[in-house]
């Protein structure tokens, strides 16, 4: 008898068919639905126009993020505050009611628990290997960090997923991208990603789930890894994995939502079955050196924009490309740079740290270690640091990590997406420069008219020190 | 979902490469509860562009538009969808769009072509002066030039668009199914079968 050496994604969806069509399209079965309040309420209206009921609201977790200001939730009473912005509260409001009257856990705003959905996944052990984890927003890919597999989908996805717990789909192609080698100071697992994107371009991964390989990544932390795999949609791939390991397990063990007992046995047991098989072959792959990853930024408005920090703003005759050469101009154009700037020459006056991608414990100890003892520049006239979760700011405040933050200028906020999309009033005002920890710096995200740099949370916090962009490894090292 | 099966009229000859759906629909319009009204918000920063083709009058309510590769990346909003359809677009031509926006696209009756570059080229060029027709029976896109450019799309999407059908509808239909998976889980994966909020 033989046997097909499979990858990870492959043993992942196996799993997961619950009927397979003749033209390829599968019935998958999701394990974990994460819900928040923009993508939802549509789907939820289109439930109770047809009469139907959420298949298992055990398996699905509601929680707020995308709307909520970062500014202080209750008053000096303890009272809850109101928001400001009709439309938001009247979205929050519609989460808060439509959750409960499905039989779906909510987490409210004014709960530690509240946080990204995408931080709040792991964080709550309610992201596991090898689930089928989906949610109404990209970077569910995030939860790739823990070996799951996860991908964004949209609102009548949602409400398919609320009503059957079941997605149809074609089978992915598999991409694997081995970065091998030993990682430079000051380079971080935000430098890794920007620099694969750099490389894959934004439609490298199109049509592909990715494996990220390698000894960087199975040296890399847990929180590490939900960053690369976070951004792997900014890649073009729906979804992006890392095998769980050792590492994972003691990462999620005791976590609320984690199994326990004989089934937390089990489960580790079938976590390590589902590692790729030695001779498993990918459709595509992409090898990239470790020593030629460099503390990385962006400076277009698409995150395959991307240059070592010591470089210089390119020139549209850089590329060969013609559509790229173009779209490149009017990136420059909107960016506000010329040519040849060297990337330390350019003034920013925003720093935003947080964001799915970047607001783990981890992220936020990275910038205060860079802050500790310094101040941010004058010219620096916003700089907040907003944690992934209220968990995430309660560990950061028993390590005293917000004193740090505020004694260098900095505002510690309420947990949420905040400046990442700027659908709350952390807006960059037009014209602007931010150094951000998020994830896109599409036209516009930020705020309209905003000028987003990309970077990890070290090379922000030292962007907000000396008022530029920066090599953080001047400052630390 | 209405069902669809050609499109005839103008077509917008946007052509940009990379379009991301912050751009289609940037997120301050994303805090309705409703499917209806984002046209107004829809490629709300090109529209303040000098010349942009928005702007321009004769393209007005034109049921097509055609775009650059990877049309669609970026966020998973399903708002974008909702946007085109709300400005009149019931079928968007590119050389490829990225996963996740022609999945929303489908599930709200807009039809996505690829198409190589040169007939997306020649399609922006037709698209200046006259009507381009998109016939989902025969999978070809024609102009009034003789141009016939063949398309391919997936055979179960087509079904559903040629009959407007409501996936979900189709899906609960195959109720003992996912029922028999959910029983295998159990016994199988327990700990992927059930969460702390379970109850038997």
């Amino acid at each position: 008898m033989t046997t097909t050496a499979r990858t990870l994604y492959q043993k992942i969806w196996d799993a997961h068919v619950v009927d397979r069509r003749d033209d390829g399209t599968c019935l998958v079965y999701i394990d974990r639905h994460l819900v928040h309040e923009v993508t939802s309420p549509q789907a939820f209206e289109g439930l109770r126009a047809a009469g139907r009921k959420v298949r298992r609201p055990d398996l699905t977790l509601a929680v707020p993020d995308h709307n909520l200001p970062t500014t202080a939730r209750r008053d000096a009473q303890g009272h809850p505050l109101p928001i400001a912005d009709p439309e938001s509260a009247n979205q929050l409001a519609t989460l808060k009611a439509n959750a409960p009257a499905f039989g779906i856990r909510y987490i409210d705003a004014t709960d530690a628990e509240q946080g990204i959905v995408h931080v709040v996944g792991p964080e709550q052990g309610f992201s596991l290997p090898g689930a089928t984890i989906v949610c109404g927003d990209s970077h569910t890919a995030c939860h790739g960090g823990v070996g799951a597999l996860a991908f964004g989908i949209g609102t009548t996805e949602v409400e398919h997923v609320l009503a059957t717990q079941t997605l149809l789909l074609k089978q992915s192609k598999t991409m694997e991208v081995r970065v091998e080698g030993k990682l430079g100071a000051g380079v971080t697992a935000k430098d890794v990603i920007l620099h694969v994107i750099g490389v894959i371009g934004t439609a490298g991964g199109t049509g592909h789930v990715i494996e990220y390989r390698g000894n960087v990544f199975e040296e890399m932390s847990v929180e590490g890894r939900l960053t690369v795999c976070n951004m792997s949609i900014e890649g073009g791939a729906r979804a992006g994995l890392v095998a769980a390991d050792e590492k994972t397990f003691a990462y999620l063990k005791g976590r609320p939502y984690t199994p326990t007992g004989e089934d937390w046995d089990k489960a580790v047991a079938w976590w390590k079955s589902l590692a790729t098989d030695p001779g498993a072959t990918f459709d595509k792959s992409v090898a990239i050196r470790a020593e030629d990853i460099q503390p990385t930024v962006t400076w277009g408005t698409s995150p395959e924009d991307t240059s070592a920090i010591g470089g210089v703003v390119p020139a549209p005759e850089d590329f060969a490309d013609a559509s790229k050469r173009d779209a490149v101009k009017v990136s420059l154009d909107y960016m506000g740079l010329t040519p040849g700037t060297r990337l330390t020459d350019v003034e920013v006056q925003n720093v935003f740290i947080g964001s799915c991608t970047n607001s783990r414990i981890e992220d936020i100890r990275a910038a205060a270690e860079v802050l500790k003892g310094r101040r941010k520049a004058d010219n620096v006239k916003w700089a907040i640091v907003v944690p992934g979760s209220g968990l995430v700011k309660q560990q950061a405040e028993a390590e005293g990590l917000d004193r740090i933050i505020v004694d260098a200028g900095l505002e510690w906020r309420e947990p949420g997406c905040s400046a990442c999309l700027a659908m709350n009033p952390d807006k960059v005002p037009a014209g602007e420069r931010c150094a951000s920890t998020s994830n896109r710096n599409f036209t516009g995200r930020q705020g309209p008219g905003s000028r987003t740099h990309l970077m990890s949370p070290a090379m922000a916090a030292a962007a907000a020190v000396t008022g530029r962009l920066t090599d953080v490894r001047e400052l630390v090292g | 979902m209405v069902p669809i099966s050609h499109v005839a009229g103008r077509a917008i000859p946007f052509g940009r490469k990379n379009v991301d759906t912050d751009v289609v629909i940037p997120a301050h319009w994303l805090k309705t509860v409703t499917r209806e009204g984002l046209g107004r918000g829809a490629f709300e920063a090109v529209k303040q562009e000098p010349g942009n083709v928005f702007a321009d009058p004769q393209y007005a309510g034109a049921p097509i538009l055609i775009a650059g590769d990877n049309f669609g990346c970026g966020s998973s909003r399903e708002h974008a969808a909702w946007a085109l359809l709300d400005m009149g677009v019931t079928c968007v031509i590119a050389p490829s769009f990225s996963d996740i926006f022609s999945g929303n696209a489908f599930k709200n009756g807009i039809l996505t072509v690829a198409l190589p570059q040169e007939q997306v080229d020649r399609l922006l060029d037709v698209a200046r002066t006259d009507p381009i027709d998109i016939d989902l029976d025969t999978q070809m896109v024609t102009t009034p030039f003789q141009d016939r450019f063949a398309f391919e799309i997936d055979p179960f999407r087509k079904h559903c668009l040629l009959n407007g059908l409501d996936e979900v509808g189709l899906t609960l239909a195959q109720a003992d199914a996912i029922g028999a998976h959910e029983a295998r889980a159990r016994s199988e994966l327990p700990f992927l079968a059930r969460t702390p909020a379970t109850v038997d």
